[in-house]
C-alpha cells in the first residue's frame, strides 16, 4: 500500500528542482490515497466489525465470570476472575477429551483421506470408460451442506435404519453396530462420514495437481523400462508434493475446527462421552450451559491452537511453495 | 472532473453505500408502535405439532378481532431452541419478543435480576389468582412476572397390555415392586423401559425421581434455595439410580435414543408397542400420539405416578412437574399483558384443555378435560403433597447444566453418584461469586 511514498526512486526522490512537477506528483499520490480509502474501507469496516471486533471481545470476555442473572455485564459485581476460565478448561477431563478427539480426527484425516485420495485420483486420471461420471460421483458429497449430509447419515445409522438393514441383507449381519450410540464406535463413525464427505475435495485437487505432472516425464520413464508403479512412485508423486501439501494444510485446518456434522449426526449425550471437539464443546459450554464467559475462554484456546498449528505448517512444510508469495511480503 | 474520475467516484459512492446499508440493516429495531397508531404484539410459543399451534393461532386471531388497534404476530419455535437460544439472546439484544414462553425457577430469577420482565401483578390481579399455587414458580421476591396456563407432573406412561401379557396385575407403589415388574417384563421378552438418554434431560429426570424420594423436603429446599447439596442423600440418590440401571431396564443403545423425534424414539417406542413403559412429562400423550402410524394416542396407555422409595427420607407423595407459562418482555407495551389474560380466560382454557395438549392450571378449565390420561395426572397432581419443579429449571442454567452433565456420565458408566453432586457444587460455586 505505501511503496509508492516510501520506495526511493518514485516521489521522494523526485528532481527537487522543480516544485511544480512534485506538487503535481503528489497531488496524485493524494488522490490515489483517497481512492484506495474509499474502496477499502467498506470491506475494511466490515472485517473489523464483524471479524476483529468480536475475536478481541471473546478474548476479554473470556477473563470474565459470566453467569445467565448477570448475561454480558461485566462490570455488574465482581465478575473479573483473570486466567480462572482457562484453568477451568485445562483441568475439565471433558475439555481435554474434546482437543484428544479434535487432533484423533485431524491426524486419521491426514493418514486415511490423503492416500485413499491420492489412489483413486490416480485411477481417475487413468483413460477409462465413465470417468467424467465416476469424477462426478465422487465430488457430490462435498457439494451437500454439512448438516443435510449429517442428517441423512443420521437417520442411516440407526439401530434399526438402512445401513444395518443392508449389512443384513448381505450376510453380514454380525458386522450390525449401534453406529452412532455406542460411545465406544462413534467418533470412528463420525470419521467415516467425514470421509465420505470430504474426500471428494481431497481428489479434486489432486486431479488438478495431476494435470501439472507433464506427461513426457512418463513417457521417458516407460523408455527407460519403469513399471506403472514406479512410474506413479518417483515421478508423479514427487511432482504431486506441492499439492499434497496445500490439501494437508487445508484438512488440518478444516479438522480442527470441525463442528457441524458432529452437532447434527450424534445425540448431545453420545456428544459429550465420546465425539465432543474443541468447537463442540465451546458452543455447547459457551451457549447451552449459560457461560459466556467460560465458552469464550475456550474460544481463544482454539484459536490459538488453530494459530499455532497453520503457522507452524507454514514455516516448515509449505515453506517452499510459498516462496515469494507469503515469506517474502512479510519480510 | 474528467469522464474516468466521475465513474470512479460513482463506483466508490455506490460501494459506500452498500456496506452503510449492510451495517444499518443490523442496527434495525422493531418498535411496538406502528406508524398507523397500531399496537405490535410479538408472540413466541414452544407449540410446535399437534393441535396446540391452532388453538394459539385462533387466540391471536381472536384477540385482533376484540382489539382493532392490536396486530399480534404468533410464532411456534421448537421448545429448546426456544429457551437455551432464541429467548437468551433476543432478551440479551435488548430487542426481544413482547410476550414468550417462559418456564419459570432459576431461569425467570436470572431474568428478574436483569430486569428483562414486566411485573403483573398490578395489571391483571384476577388472573393471577385463578391459576392458584401454580404460580409460585414464576414469582421472585413476592411479585409474579409469568402465568402458566400449563402445569403437570410426570411419571410412568404404560402400555396395559404388555403389563398383562407379563403377568403384571397391579402399578407400582414402591421402587422394589417396580424392579419386580423390570424383571417380569424382562421375563417375558419386553423392553421394561424407554428412555430417550440421548437427549440428556429424559437421563436427568430419573436422578431427579431418586433424588427427590431420596432426600426430606427440607433438603430440597436447601438445594433449589442456597445450593447446598452436603446432605448424604443427594450423593445416595445417584447410588440408587446406578444400581437400578444396573438391573439393565433400558432399551438397547438408550445412549443415542432421542426422547420424541420419530418412532425409534423412546415415546415411539411406547406408542408402537416396542417397550413397556416411559417415564415422562403429562405433554407426552401428545408426542405419543404424532408418532404411531395412525396418528392417535394409543387406546392401550395408561399413567402411573413415580412410585416413592421404602426408608428414604424423601415424601412418597411428593412430586416432580413444571409448567408452560407466558412472560411480558419489560419493553412490552401494556396492551401484552391483556392478552395474557385473554389466554389465561376460562374459555380459552377450555379449548386448550380439549385439545389433549396438557393440564389447564385455570382450575374451572380442568372439567373439560377428555384425555383419560390427562386426568389421571391431574388428579395426582392434586394428591401431591407438595409439587418440586424439575431439577435444571429450578437450580438455573448453570448448576442444571453440570448436573445434567454429571447424570449422563453415570447412565453411561463413566462417573460416579459423587461427581454429579461435585459437579452441581463447582457450577453452584461460579454462579454465586
Amino acid at each position: 500500500m505505501s511503496t509508492l511514498t516510501s520506495t526511493p526512486g518514485s516521489a521522494v526522490a523526485a528532481d527537487p528542482g522543480v516544485p511544480t512537477a512534485r506538487r503535481r506528483k503528489d497531488r496524485g499520490v493524494v488522490r490515489k490515497r483517497i481512492e484506495i480509502t474509499i474502496f477499502v474501507a467498506p470491506a475494511l469496516i466490515l472485517f473489523l466489525g464483524f471479524v476483529v471486533a468480536p475475536v478481541v471481545l471473546a478474548a476479554v470476555y473470556s477473563f470474565f465470570n459470566l453467569p445467565a442473572a448477570f448475561q454480558w455485564d461485566m462490570l455488574n459485581g465482581d465478575r473479573f476472575i483473570g486466567l480462572d476460565n482457562y484453568i477451568r478448561a485445562f483441568t475439565t477431563p471433558e475439555f481435554i477429551q474434546s482437543i484428544g478427539n479434535t487432533f484423533v480426527i485431524v491426524v486419521a484425516s491426514l493418514l486415511v483421506q490423503g492416500p485413499l485420495a491420492i489412489l483413486i485420483a490416480l485411477l481417475l486420471n487413468r483413460r477409462m470408460k465413465g470417468r467424467s461420471v465416476f469424477r462426478l460421483l465422487i465430488f457430490v458429497p462435498y457439494v451437500l451442506a454439512e448438516v443435510i449430509a449429517g442428517l441423512a447419515w443420521r437417520l442411516l445409522l440407526q439401530p434399526n435404519g438402512g445401513v444395518n438393514a443392508l449389512l443384513e441383507a448381505v450376510g453380514l449381519g454380525a458386522l450390525k453396530q449401534n453406529w452412532l450410540a455406542d460411545p465406544s464406535i462413534a467418533l470412528f463413525t463420525i470419521f467415516l462420514i467425514m470421509t465420505w464427505k470430504y474426500i471428494g475435495f481431497a481428489i479434486l485437487l489432486m486431479l488438478a495437481g495431476l494435470q501439472g505432472v507433464p506427461d513426457e516425464l512418463a513417457e521417458a520413464a516407460a523408455i527407460d523400462g519403469a513399471s506403472w508403479w514406479q512410474t506413479q512412485r518417483y515421478i508423479t508423486l514427487p511432482l504431486l508434493g506441492p499439492t499434497i501439501r496445500i490439501w494437508a494444510f487445508l484438512s488440518i485446518i478444516g479438522s480442527l475446527q470441525v463442528f457441524d456434522i458432529v452437532w447434527v449426526t450424534v445425540s448431545p449425550t453420545v456428544r459429550q462421552m465420546a465425539t465432543d471437539t474443541m468447537a463442540t464443546y465451546m458452543v455447547q459450554q459457551g451457549q447451552f450451559a449459560g457461560q459466556p464467559g467460560y465458552g469464550s475462554a475456550i474460544a481463544v484456546i482454539l484459536f490459538l491452537i488453530s494459530l499455532v498449528v497453520a503457522l507452524v505448517y507454514q514455516r516448515f512444510a509449505l515453506r517452499r511453495d510459498l516462496e515469494g508469495a507469503v515469506t517474502s511480503g512479510v519480510r | 472532473m474528467n469522464r474516468r474520475s466521475i465513474t470512479r467516484v460513482a463506483a466508490a459512492l455506490v460501494t459506500a453505500g452498500v456496506a452503510a446499508s449492510m451495517l444499518a440493516g443490523c442496527a434495525g429495531g422493531s418498535g411496538g408502535d406502528d406508524a398507523d397508531g397500531k399496537v405490535t404484539i410479538t408472540w413466541w410459543n414452544n407449540a410446535t405439532s399437534g393441535p396446540l399451534p391452532a388453538v394459539w393461532e385462533q387466540v391471536a386471531k381472536d384477540f385482533m378481532k376484540e382489539h382493532p388497534n392490536v396486530v399480534v404476530k404468533q410464532t411456534g419455535y421448537q421448545n429448546e431452541d426456544l429457551q437455551r437460544t432464541l429467548i437468551p439472546n433476543a432478551l440479551a439484544a435488548g430487542d426481544p419478543p413482547d410476550l414468550f414462553q417462559t418456564w419459570g425457577g432459576g431461569e425467570t430469577r436470572d431474568q428478574v435480576n436483569n430486569d428483562y420482565l414486566m411485573p403483573l401483578d398490578d395489571l391483571i390481579p384476577d388472573t393471577i389468582k385463578s391459576v392458584g399455587a401454580t404460580v409460585n414458580g414464576w414469582q421472585v421476591d413476592g411479585k409474579t412476572y409469568g402465568i402458566p396456563y400449563r402445569f403437570g407432573i410426570e411419571g410412568f406412561w404404560y402400555n396395559k397390555d404388555l403389563f398383562a401379557k407379563a403377568g403384571i396385575t397391579s402399578t407400582p407403589t414402591t421402587l422394589d415392586e417396580l424392579k419386580t415388574d423390570v424383571k417380569k417384563l424382562k421375563d417375558a421378552g419386553i423392553t421394561p423401559i424407554a428412555v430417550g438418554a440421548g437427549d440428556k434431560w429424559p437421563a436427568a429426570h430419573w436422578w431427579y425421581q431418586f433424588a427427590l424420594h431420596s432426600c426430606s423436603p427440607d433438603t430440597l429446599k436447601a438445594g433449589t434455595g442456597s445450593f447446598d447439596f452436603s446432605d448424604p442423600c443427594w450423593v445416595e440418590a445417584g447410588n440408587q439410580l446406578k444400581d437400578f440401571i444396573g438391573t439393565n431396564p433400558f432399551q438397547d443403545g438408550f445412549l443415542g435414543t432421542p426422547a420424541q423425534t420419530g418412532a425409534g424414539s423412546s415415546a415411539g417406542l411406547v406408542a408402537n408397542g416396542n417397550a413397556a413403559m416411559e417415564l415422562m412429562g403429562d405433554w407426552n400423550a401428545g408426542v405419543m400420539g404424532g408418532l404411531t402410524p395412525d396418528q392417535k394416542v394409543p387406546s392401550f396407555l395408561s399413567w402411573f405416578p413415580f412410585p416413592g422409595i421404602e426408608g428414604a427420607a424423601g415424601d412418597a407423595k411428593a412430586q416432580l412437574g413444571n409448567g408452560d407459562a407466558f412472560a411480558c418482555a419489560k419493553s412490552a407495551p401494556k396492551e401484552c399483558a391483556d392478552l395474557l389474560a385473554y389466554i389465561m380466560s376460562p374459555e380459552i382454557q377450555k379449548k386448550y384443555a380439549e385439545s389433549g395438549s396438557g393440564i389447564p392450571t385455570v382450575a374451572s378449565a380442568q372439567a373439560s378435560l377428555t384425555d383419560d390420561n390427562l386426568k389421571l395426572i391431574a388428579q395426582a397432581t392434586t394428591d401431591a403433597s407438595f409439587v418440586q419443579l424439575y431439577f435444571d429449571t429450578a437450580f438455573g442454567t448453570e448448576v442444571g447444566n453440570a448436573m445434567n452433565e454429571g447424570i449422563v456420565n453415570l447412565f453411561a458408566g463413566k462417573g460416579s453418584a459423587q461427581d454429579i453432586v461435585d459437579k452441581m457444587t463447582a457450577a453452584a460455586k461460579t454462579v454465586q461469586q
